[in-house]
């Protein structure tokens, strides 16, 4: 057995695992009608691809992304799109989003599929493109575009490829029935990935908890390189920067991605939706979701068609609507709470509980912080939640920032054991919000004022430009004016002298040095009206388009690191900045190809 | 249906400041029953005097700040400091003075300054500081002498009415300086085998005192396994008294002893309920080591070298002003830095 390492925190909540686990996983029948979001993934909204009364078959593709990050969506069952519409979907903030709307027919008429057999004898970048078009996006939570993840950058290459199996959260069991029902595709899944990624390890992290899995996982592994490491109960193991650390003993850096250390983990859903999708074929139009909590009589596991309504779930689940008092979408510890029951399921949704008043219960009355400490010692990030707390109210955000805000996972391990019952969390994703609108206030000032200011110096330049032509062209007059006298009593002078010979050298001369002054009037013009100037605002360019592109990148590594939506839109803007460097740069370096190598004069910085 | 919106967690474990503070009430019985069987009711009036005025000043100033008295009162903060004042005056100190203790902690120190968790100091030490320079007398003179309940000590309505009466000491009788204080005086003219024979040091360590410090230390350690408080303050202390004693005053002739200073004044009292007080303490483990260490340090030096037997009070409430300074620069390594982020934010923005 591999070594393990330990996370500091963590906490043991009840784990409420039993309820959904008693029943094998049951196939959820097809809904009336399914609600599918085009956007159930990290990235761009994707397009519909279909429109109001065409007929789809089952697998067939109805939207996908053609610009930027995404994936396609495809009709879980045959049936007629009905409507391409706004419906409420899962988001925490109970936000309506375009939706195709379809009626199963009730055939459930596939559409052609072409497996692969022996994806191993293709190219790679082809069976990453199959996992795309099969619309696969992290099932475990935060749905990132499985493809783009298995391309890290060519410069990280990834050593441990993690499988996440902790399955941390009380309640939800999705993964862990996927892996006792399904573990020969979460292990032809991985080597999948494995393929793909060619790492040197492979390895199924997976609480204690879950023995039966672990057996099914331990048989299917038989004869394949991947090892299962069973780690200890506590939550949150599987967090992805707790789960890395106990496998691996590294740590991401902070505002990093795991890649950036030589690991990769996916998540067990995730590895099943690949090996479908390779080697059957099937595009990811299901996904196993734990119907539990007091409020229904039959908790369980459903293999569920993306875009039912979680109403049609917890009804074969036997909700009892009048005990129902909270649906939380996810767990207890990082879900949120569902406005309405209409909502479909989509890739990411792993969990609907429905609970009654006793079971979750209200919180008690905020009480004030007795610095008790108890959430500092609870805190997988090593954070002071106090402290945090304390800023984030009192709207001091810098010192928040200073003690590491954007690194707390919002696990909510601070909140669970507060003596005083403070929404902790709630304050952070409070003060983050706020420092996250202060940075695009600031950098939408910022880039205003850098405009102002490069066209002020580009107003300056012009000015100095104008100036200087004007004197150097004063002073060629007044050179020319001087020659001109001074040839005219030369004239005077020669006259007296005549000899022909001797007048034309003179001639000859006078024209000579005339060119010469000409020239090196030109050429003093051209360095110090244009080279010298140039170089400097080159530089100045490049040095500001890099520092651009260093704060672009370091929004864009803290918005992957949070997985937050507007990941691809920065990346667009990190590669322009890319650009933008790089064409400075270029400039700048012709630019000092035509400077004579002689000493520049001092600059006038 | 009206679902519930709520922000997550949804789940949270049910011990609430409280419970919490029910937990530390109980841990200090052993200590007060030690402190009745070997002293007399003395302390026993007191804590139910103190607990009773502070729960009733905390309720009046509420009410003055109208602030919601039964959800502030049951949060058993005041009775805690009540408690604490209780336990650790003189046994036969005047109502009145430990009235002004009490009034001073909760009033002053706790609620002026916003009420629980924004007391910068110790609530009960400032209230013992205050009355300990305001009647020197009182605060000297009060201690019974080490009497069983069984053998000796007054009665409980003569203790009744020596606490309640108007005049500042009691019954000379009754009295005998403490231990720590009667080392230190008669260290200086007689040799440690000389010292001991007086009464206040009894057979083993000090008469009565002894148990008290261990019934403490047994109740500090059910704290500890409970995970109410956590080792680092209480250990630290400890070491810091131990430290100084071993390194600076390890000749009986001339220090009070090693075992003196642990088991004798108010020490385990002091490590295990005074000083691990969250509010005023520094918060990260390394804070509390630091924290805890300069406590016991101060208190050595205090009762060696300065003019009070005993020191706990202005030692916690020294360390309480250095609290915010300690908590600037030892929070933890946040998981993925390199290093802990110490001090205050810098101007130039703070990436790592
Ligand atoms: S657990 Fe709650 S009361 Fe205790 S220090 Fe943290 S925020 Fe304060
Ligand atoms: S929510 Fe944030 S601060 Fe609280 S325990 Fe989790 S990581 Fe730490």
């Amino acid at each position: 057995m591999s070594q393990l390492w330990d996370f500091s925190g963590g906490i043991h909540p009840p784990e409420n695992k039993i309820q959904s686990t008693r029943r094998p996983i049951r196939t959820a029948g097809i809904p009336e009608r399914l609600i599918l979001p085009l956007q159930q993934h990290i990235g761009v909204q994707a397009e519909a691809m279909v429109s109001e009364g065409d007929r789809v078959l089952k697998g067939q593709k109805i939207g996908d992304v053609t610009a930027g990050m995404g994936v396609p969506v495809h009709a879980p069952t045959s049936g007629i799109i009905q409507a391409i519409e706004l419906r409420p979907v899962p988001h925490p903030s109970g936000m309506s989003d375009l939706c195709v709307i379809l009626q199963p027919d009730g055939k459930d008429e596939w559409a052609d599929l072409y497996p692969v057999e022996n994806y191993q004898k293709h190219d790679r970048d082809e069976v990453l493109q199959l996992i795309r078009d099969a619309g696969i996006s992290g099932m475990g939570g935060a749905g990132f575009p499985t493809t783009i993840k298995l391309r890290p950058p060519r410069d990280r290459k990834v050593e441990t490829l993690i499988l996440n199996g902790a399955e941390c959260e009380p309640y939800i069991t999705a993964d862990d029935m996927t892996m006792r029902e399904r573990a020969a595709e979460v292990v032809s899944g991985m080597q999948v990935m494995a393929w793909i990624l060619r790492p040197s390890r492979c390895v199924i992290g997976i609480e204690d908890n879950k023995p039966e899995a672990i057996a099914a996982l331990r048989e299917a592994i038989q004869g394949t390189q991947i090892e299962v490491s069973v780690i200890p109960t506590k939550y949150p193991s599987g967090g992805e920067k707790q789960l890395v650390q106990i496998l691996t003993g590294l740590e991401v850096p902070s505002g990093g991605i795991p890649a950036d250390i030589g690991v990769m983990c996916q998540n067990v859903g995730t590895a099943v939706a690949v090996s479908r999708a390779i080697l059957e074929g099937k595009p990811l139009i299901s996904r196993i979701v734990t119907i539990t909590g007091d409020a229904v009589q039959e908790a369980g596991n459903f293999d569920t068609l993306l875009g039912t309504p979680v109403r049609a779930l917890l009804s074969e689940a036997g909700l009892q609507t009048n005990l129902l008092n909270r649906l939380v979408q996810g767990g207890p510890m990082m879900g949120y709470t569902l406005t309405t029951d209409s909502v479909p399921i989509v890739k990411t949704s792993n969990c609907v509980i429905a609970a009654t008043a006793q079971e979750l219960q209200a919180p008690p009355p905020e009480q004030p912080c007795i610095r008790c400490g108890e959430c500092a010692e609870a805190c997988p990030m090593e954070l002071l939640p106090q402290q945090l707390f304390w800023y984030s109210k009192a709207e001091e955000f810098e010192k928040a920032e200073h003690l590491n805000l954007f690194d707390c996972i919002e696990c909510g391990a601070c909140s669970y054991v507060c003596p005083s019952s403070i929404p902790l969390v709630q304050y952070y994703r409070f003060a983050k919000g706020e420092i996250r609108t202060q940075r695009e206030e600031q950098l939408k000032s910022d880039r205003a004022r850098e405009r102002f200011e490069a066209r002020q110096a580009r107003l300056e330049r012009e000015q100095q430009e104008k100036e200087q032509r004007r004197k150097e062209r004063a002073k060629a007059a007044a050179e020319a004016q001087a020659k001109k006298k001074a040839e005219a009593e030369q004239a005077a002078a020669d006259s007296e002298v005549v000899d022909d010979r001797s007048a034309k050298a003179a001639l000859v001369q006078q024209a000579l040095e005339r060119k010469k002054a000409k020239a090196a009037q030109t050429k003093a013009e051209s360095s110090a009206v244009q080279e010298q100037p140039d170089l400097e605002t080159l530089e100045k360019q490049v040095t500001q388009a890099e520092a651009k592109l260093n704060t672009m990148q370091g929004m864009l590594n803290e918005a992957k690191a949070e997985q937050a939506d507007n990941v691809d839109k920065l990346e667009r803007a990190v590669a322009k900045n890319h650009d933008r460097v790089k064409r400075a740069k270029d400039a700048l370096a012709e630019a000092r190809k035509h400077v004579p190598a002689e000493p520049e004069t001092p600059s006038s910085e | 249906m009206a679902l519930i919106q709520q922000s997550s967690p949804h789940a949270h474990k049910a011990r609430p400041t409280s419970r919490v503070m029910l937990w530390v009430i109980l841990a200090v019985l052993p200590g007060l029953l030690a402190q009745t069987l070997f002293f007399g009711w003395g302390n026993l009036i007191n804590v139910i005097w103190c607990v009773a005025l502070a729960m009733s000043t905390e309720a009046a100033i509420l009410k003055m700040r109208n602030k919601p008295i039964g959800f502030f009162l049951r949060d058993n903060t005041a009775a805690v400091t009540g408690l604490l004042l209780g336990l650790s005056l003189p046994q036969l100190a005047p109502w009145w003075v430990s009235g002004v203790a009490v009034i001073t902690a909760i009033v002053v120190a706790k609620q002026l300054y916003g009420g629980l968790g924004s007391n910068p100091f110790n609530p009960a030490m400032v209230g013992y500081a205050l009355v300990l320079v305001s009647f020197p007398v009182a605060m000297t003179t009060n201690w019974a002498q080490p009497a069983t309940l069984w053998a000796g000590a007054p009665g409980l309505s003569e203790t009744l009415s020596t606490i309640f009466s108007a005049s500042q000491t009691a019954i000379d009788g009754w009295t005998m300086a403490t231990p720590l204080d009667e080392y230190k005086h008669k260290i200086a003219t007689h040799t440690a085998a000389e010292v001991l024979q007086h009464p206040t040091f009894g057979d083993q360590v000090a008469r009565g005192w002894e148990w008290v410090n261990l019934a403490f230390l047994l109740g500090g350690l059910i704290l500890i396994g409970l995970k109410i408080i956590t080792w680092h303050v209480p250990v630290a202390f400890l070491a810091g008294v131990g430290i100084m004693s071993l390194a600076f005053g390890s000749n009986a002739d001339q220090y009070a002893p090693l075992q003196l200073h642990l088991l004798a004044g108010g020490t385990m009292l002091g490590a295990f309920f005074i000083a691990t007080d969250p509010v005023s303490a520094a918060t990260s483990h390394q804070g509390k080591l630091i924290y805890g260490a300069c406590i016991g340090i101060l208190i050595y030096l205090i009762r060696t070298w300065g003019n009070y037997p005993d020191a706990v009070a202005f030692s916690v409430l020294l360390m309480n002003f250095a609290v915010p300074f300690i908590d600037h620069y030892t929070p933890p390594r946040t998981y993925g830095h390199h290093k802990s982020r110490r001090g205050l934010p810098s101007k130039n923005g703070a990436k790592s």
